[in-house]
């Protein structure tokens, strides 16, 4: 049966990467486009209002603007990143700018020690701001506050004795003069010494120890103090760096003007505030940038000089500012409060999976998929001792290994398997597993990546991250759900990542998607490296070396299918697909005693879900419009283990349609005539007896593999 | 023998009765009937906003925006009567003004979530910026004749004291009623002790929140008119003044906790008559503007360190981003 416009859907959902919007929305960037947005639209509106706006004079006066006001926007975005606020940077500028005026006029400093102790007392101005809210632990808002009326009236004091002294007399220092006057390459010197301090903090806050600290602070106070960072001291810091960086400003400002009239400073603690909280620096702290103090500066600049050159009043840019403070602080909080909602419904893009019509599993004659009950009488092992036993492999010595979704391995003890201990706690969810050489425990870890525990217990990570893909919007070098491995005979580790887009608990949504998202990486033991080596799969899970050295068998349970790959030799490269059109969902691949390779059925496929795979924007509605726990998933309640040859063909299956001893099959692993079963939401791990003749007694998967030791 | 709680309240009256003692005795001229009942006229206003802001404070929040919302509907309903419009019309359209600024207030914080001092920060500076830019062209606004009427609010005196402090203790007692003696009193502390417990027990947290702040700008708006006809005139430019923070310390240092669900009426009586003291005292000694504020700013910074101390905030409670 084809659907109506199948052909066409399958066009569309091939060329459109629905994926990329879900990605790219949950980019932190993505938060400082719409602020860049806003600040083109304003600055195209006004200067459609106010032609006289796009001058250069103007444009000029701007960037003055800029580099003097940024200084203080930038203080004031580290304080709110650290989850404080600080209103008193109106107050200390105009106390700052005395202090320099008093040094450059009165005393006649030179201009560097000038320069140097104007930023120094701003940044004692700002120490008594930090260690009342650090150490104290007094509202940033209320202190804050407070301080501005009191070195305000600190202010108004001292001008009314020093005003006279300043204006009598002129520095002569071309340092001076050259701060608030002077052009390099036609553009101001504040505008270039800011731009440079504000790199130096971008680089502080996203790369550097006590940058990320602070916005820890910021994210949640009591975390980061639990955490151990020094959450008192590194808040005193921000005033601290508040007040410096309000003196900086001062020293252009003082410079320029030389001015000591009682309202400098007045209201500069509400631009600074609505340019912060407008460029997308959160109140109350943990999320915010340089990029958006500036832009947030930029829009502020840009308006109130618009409507100052279209002559309005200062009630009137007053109100403006207000009201796009209120809207911009709204608009802010709703969009941290929905942001995860919004990506939510948009992130999950289903493609379009074609799958033919799956073979059929009634009993019948000479069907090798007909539906037995050879497993019904399988033995459990550890029944309530552990929970998700994925994968199950045995030592040489008859012990037997599973991991468990509290992230441990545990060791069932030969020869009864009735008393188990803990061998090593990894974390995450241990996968598949495979011994090497060395009796070395390769584990992929669900969450974590790729490690290896020791004979003795001891757990080494091997690699967590691999090269980042180019076109992948996701930053994909971090490994999400490494799955199952297998070791080649010069040791390189092969090993799964079933999707690079979800985590380890929402691999059924990457499994609703059937997006070509998984991936084979190797990671190479000789010289610590890990590449990609297969891109765009669906869903890889299982995978088993061939006895050539130069390929694997790996399963796409998503497609359903088998395949094999060369990784050596003269077919390097080249991909077959072995065995398509399962009628379930393949899981773990490993070697039978035969030279043959069992599989794991996880999950039967349904008519239902073969059709909603071919419809892509039917799945999308479910997404959005049904709960989570309502959406179409596949079965994976029951299944099978089958053994198959190189050349794809079936050669036998066992089926349990009761599961009543052992209801789920991921993972099987033959050992001495036994096949031990593993199940990824089971509490029990099976083991199922082979027939006479079927497996080898004396079969030990480790010295086929690596050969006998003594 | 019964134990002697130290409470802020009693320290505070202590401290009152303190300086009021030290006043009377070493300054010339304050233990005087006559500047008696002035102390008493120029703290009546504050006290009234003292009460509006303690219902805000009460429930957790606070109202910067008090200053403003007594400004400019009040100078809206002078504004309004010289342009000809009926007296009571004019109250009307000042009072409606304000109710729905502090509507807005309310909205902004219960609905939107903006946290309330930078809420009301931002509203205030629109409000005041509103009223330069579209109602006002002069920065004092007359009192007209037309509302010759409610000078009896600000200049009247009823058995020798001023209207305006017997406006205050009606509206004490008002207050009061609200507070201790109403369902909705009950629900503001509810909501200050843990507001997420109230709303999950129940309570119209959110509703609750837009009541109370329509009530601080309407309380605000009546203690401009009280002003207004005191004074003869109401200056918009009053905004840009350190006022609401004698507010809030009228409240802080009267012993109710910022971090809301403590203390009542008493409270900002007590600190009212301390604050009133102060500034009377300062007034008095002809100390400047500049030196007077310094010393508000060192006692407000006095009063919210022995708050934090005396009610320290509670960890669980506290709201995320609770600057």
């Amino acid at each position: 049966m084809t659907l109506p416009n199948e052909s066409l859907v399958r066009l569309r959902y091939r060329l459109w990467p629905d994926h990329v919007i879900g990605e790219l929305l949950s980019k932190p960037w993505m938060e400082t486009a719409i602020p860049v947005l806003v600040m083109i639209l304003v600055f195209w509106g006004m200067a459609w209002m106010v032609p006289s706006l796009t001058d250069t004079g103007q444009l000029a006066v701007i960037a003055r603007d800029l580099g003097e006001t940024g200084f203080v926007v930038l203080g004031l975005a580290i304080v709110i990143m650290a989850g404080g606020v600080d209103l008193s940077v109106g107050s200390i500028f105009a106390l700052t700018n005395l202090v320099a005026l008093l040094l450059m006029h009165k005393l006649e400093w030179s201009a560097p020690p000038a320069i140097a102790v104007t930023i120094l007392s701003g940044m004692a101005l700002g120490a008594v701001n930090g260690v009342l809210i650090g150490y104290v632990r007094l509202r940033a808002f209320l202190t804050t506050l407070i301080t501005l009326i009191i070195f305000r009236a600190v202010y108004s004091l001292a001008i009314a004795e020093y005003s006279m002294d300043i204006a009598m007399s002129l520095p002569d220092s071309t340092t001076w003069d050259f701060l608030g006057m002077g052009l390099v390459w036609g553009v101001p010197v504040n505008v270039w010494l800011f731009a440079v301090v504000a790199l130096f903090l971008h680089i502080l806050l996203t790369r550097l120890r006590p940058g990320w600290h602070l916005i820890a602070i910021g994210g949640s106070r009591r975390a980061a103090y639990n955490a151990g960072i020094a959450v008192p001291f590194t808040i005193m810091l921000t005033y601290v760096a508040s007040g410096g960086f309000t003196a900086i400003a001062a020293v252009f400002f003082s410079s320029k003007l030389a001015s000591t009239g009682s309202d400098i400073g007045l209201g500069l603690e509400v631009t600074a505030l609505t340019a912060a909280v407008l460029g997308g620096i959160s109140l109350g702290g943990g999320r915010g940038s340089v990029t958006k103090a500036v832009v947030g500066l930029a829009i502020v600049l840009v308006v109130t000089n618009g409507m100052t050159a279209s002559g309005a009043s200062g009630g009137a840019i007053r109100m403006a500012l207000a009201g796009i403070l209120v809207l911009a602080a709204v608009f802010d909080i709703r969009w941290v409060k929905n942001r995860h909602r919004i990506i939510a419904s948009v992130y999950v893009s289903p493609d379009y999976l074609y799958l033919p019509k799956p073979p059929s599993c009634e009993p019948a004659p000479g069907n090798v998929w007909s539906v037995n009950d050879k497993l019904r009488a399988v033995e459990v092992i550890g029944l309530g001792e552990v929970e998700g036993p994925e994968d199950v492999i045995l030592d040489r010595n008859d012990n037997l290994y599973s991991g468990s979704r509290h992230g441990d391995i545990v060791r069932f003890l030969a020869p009864d398997y009735t008393k188990w201990e803990i061998f090593a706690h990894i974390g995450g969810q241990p996968l598949g597993m495979a011994f090497d050489k060395d009796d070395n425990l390769c584990v992929c870890v669900g969450g974590m990546g790729l490690y290896m525990v020791r004979p003795d217990g001891e757990v080494v990570k091997l690699t967590d991250e691999t090269n980042r893909s180019l076109t992948s919007v996701n930053d994909d070098s971090r490994l999400r759900l490494a799955d199952d491995l297998d070791i080649a005979h010069d040791g390189r580790i092969y090993f799964s990542e079933a999707t690079r887009r979800y985590e380890m608990s929402e691999y059924a949504v990457d499994a609703l998607e059937s997006r070509h998202s998984g991936r084979i990486i190797c990671y190479d033991p000789r010289d610590g490296s890990t590449k990609t080596e297969i891109d765009n799969l669906l869903f890889p899970n299982g995978i088993s070396m061939c006895d050539d050295n130069q390929s694997f068998l790996f399963a796409q349970t998503s497609a359903a299918s088998i395949s094999r790959y060369w990784f050596d030799g003269p077919k390097k490269g080249t991909i077959e697909v072995l065995l398509d059109n399962l009628p379930g969902y393949p899981d773990n691949i490993n070697k039978a005693s035969d030279g043959n390779y069992w599989v794991a059925l996880v999950g039967m496929r349904g008519p239902a879900l073969d059709l909603a795979m071919r419809m892509p924007g039917f799945r999308k509605r479910m997404t959005r419009r049904l709960p989570f726990d309502e959406w179409m998933f596949p079965n994976i309640n029951n299944g099978c283990v089958f053994k198959i040859d190189l050349t794809g063909k079936v050669l036998e299956t066992l089926w349990d349609p009761q599961g009543v001893n052992h209801p789920m099959i991921t993972s099987m692993r033959e050992h001495k005539g036994w096949l031990y079963l593993g199940g990824l939401s089971n509490n029990r791990i099976g083991r199922y007896r082979l027939p006479e003749g079927e497996g080898a007694p004396d079969y030990v998967h480790y010295e086929r593999r690596w050969g006998k030791k003594a | 023998m019964p134990k002697i709680e130290f409470s802020q309240q009693l320290i505070v009256a202590v401290v009152f009765v303190l300086l009021f003692g030290g006043l009377s005795l070493f300054l010339p001229g304050f233990f005087h009937l006559e500047n008696m009942i002035a102390l008493l006229q120029s703290v009546a206003i504050l006290g009234i906003l003292g009460l509006g802001m303690a219902v805000i404070v009460i429930g957790r929040g606070v109202d910067l925006s008090m200053i403003a919302a007594l400004a400019i509907p009040s100078a809206l309903t002078l504004q309004l009567a010289t342009s000809g419009v009926s007296p009571v019309l004019a109250v009307a359209a000042g009072f409606a003004l304000a109710a729905a600024f502090g509507a807005v207030n309310g909205w902004l914080i219960a609905y939107a979530e903006v946290p309330p001092l930078f809420a009301t920060l931002a509203s205030g500076l629109f409000l005041a910026g509103m009223g330069q830019a579209w109602f006002f062209s002069i920065e004092s606004v007359p009192l007209p004749d037309a509302l010759e009427g409610l000078r009896v609010l600000g200049r009247g005196q009823t058995a020798g004291l001023p209207n305006s402090v017997l406006l205050l203790l009606i509206m004490s007692v008002l207050v009061w009623i609200y507070l201790r003696k109403l369902k909705l009193g009950a629900f503001t502390y509810a909501m200050g002790d843990n507001p997420r417990g109230a709303r999950m027990a129940g309570l119209p947290v959110r509703p609750m929140v837009v009541l109370q702040y329509m009530m601080s700008a309407m309380i605000a708006a009546f203690a401009g008119l009280i002003m207004a006809s005191s004074v003869g005139s109401m200056s918009t430019r009053i905004f840009n003044s350190t006022w609401i923070y004698d507010v809030i310390l009228v409240v802080v240092l009267g012993g109710i906790g910022l971090s809301g669900g403590r203390g009542g009426v008493t409270n900002v009586l007590i600190g009212t008559a301390l604050i009133g003291t102060l500034l009377n005292g300062l007034t008095i000694m002809d100390v400047s503007f500049p030196v007077q504020n310094l010393v508000k700013g060192f006692v407000l910074l006095a009063a919210i360190v022995i708050d934090s101390i005396a009610n320290p905030r509670n960890e669980e409670t506290a709201q995320q981003g609770d600057i």
